[in-house]
């Protein structure tokens, strides 16, 4: 069966890249493409919601 | 779904003003999935604050808000919740603004037992203001007004609450975010008053003059010193050196103040026929 992938919406104007999400994302699926995060392996997503939890300035919007 | 926060916040506010990596913005993300869960009314959900980085979170929310003076906060929220007993009434804040300049109106409230629940945003400075020091900041540590070090030794906000007669207090971080929200909803329900302090982290004021090298460094550390409640009771008093207890610290059920100032109203007025 073919795994069902989340939408991960990052609201560019909103994020002031402090890293937090790329950093502490337990499968790596964030990176920072200049000031910004962006997603970089979404395959490897696992759903937790910690990015958008922790994101201080309410950039991230996942969902699954 | 993802969780829709846009309904709690007033529109063409954000981006709003808390630099890149501060906490406070995790902790209002927190205080509105807590109001949602709990099905709160807008119009019947006052948010109360009083000057600094923190206060400036009822800005942003499309609630009844009230931005005060300095450290009054809990005086102002007393005053809406004595004319309004009906209306949840959330006071927010930072370390300084709560514990030093507002430190009076602070235990007072505590003493009173007011249905109120007060969230101090512990970042450990004065960050608006130019990163002097506060009640909060740790001894040795650096800031605008002690640059050599501090000499003072912190307020265990917690203790403090408990110890001027909050009767639910709790203690959370930035960094454990899913916690947040559970703690505020359990502080609201409470009825008395109840204290959540959150742990932050202030990359540009703190952390820049004591060396963290970046925001991930002081979520690190504020993942690193927190030991849950049930924990910390298996562990030793050497394991828990530099550790923060974290969790539902303290709860008790007392006579609530709007309920107790009522019956003194039926009192005066069964004297005055």
């Amino acid at each position: 069966m073919e795994k069902k992938l989340p939408t991960i919406e990052i609201i560019e104007k909103y994020c002031k890249g402090c890293h937090i999400c790329v950093e502490f994302c337990p499968t790596k699926v964030l990176e920072m493409q200049g000031f910004v995060a962006a997603v970089k392996n979404l395959d490897a997503c696992i759903k937790c919601m910690q990015c958008e939890l922790r994101c201080p300035d309410f950039a991230i919007k996942v969902t699954a | 779904m993802a969780f829709d926060y846009d309904k709690y916040i007033r529109p063409g506010k954000l981006p709003h003003i808390w630099c890149p990596g501060c906490g406070h913005g995790i902790v209002m993300k927190g205080l509105i999935r807590a109001i949602d869960a709990l099905g709160f009314e807008k119009n019947n959900t006052a948010i109360v604050s009083g000057i600094g980085c923190a206060s400036r979170l009822p800005g942003y929310m499309d609630c009844c808000t009230l931005h005060t003076a300095h450290g009054r906060a809990a005086a102002f929220a007393t005053g809406v919740k004595m004319a309004k007993p009906e209306m949840n009434v959330i006071c927010v804040g930072g370390d300084g603004d709560g514990t030093a300049i507002g430190g009076n109106h602070f235990i007072h409230a505590c003493r009173r037992n007011i249905n109120i629940t007060y969230i101090i945003m512990n970042n450990k400075i004065y960050g608006m203001t130019g990163g002097q020091f506060s009640p909060a900041t740790p001894t040795g540590a650096k800031a605008s007004t002690t640059p050599y070090g501090n000499p003072d030794p912190p307020f265990d906000i917690a203790k403090l609450a408990i110890g001027a007669g909050a009767t639910f207090v709790a203690r959370g971080t930035a960094y454990h975010a899913t916690q947040i929200d559970k703690l505020i909803v359990e502080a609201i329900q409470h009825k008395g008053f109840s204290v959540v302090e959150i742990l932050d982290d202030c990359p540009t004021t703190y952390g820049r003059r004591n060396k963290y090298k970046s925001v991930i460094e002081m979520m690190n550390e504020l993942k690193d010193i927190a030991v849950p409640v049930k924990a910390a009771e298996k562990m030793t008093p050497e394991q828990l050196k530099g550790k923060v207890l974290t969790g539902v610290l303290y709860k008790e059920e007392k006579p609530e103040y709007t309920a107790e100032y009522a019956k003194v109203i039926e009192r005066a007025k069964g004297a005055a026929k």
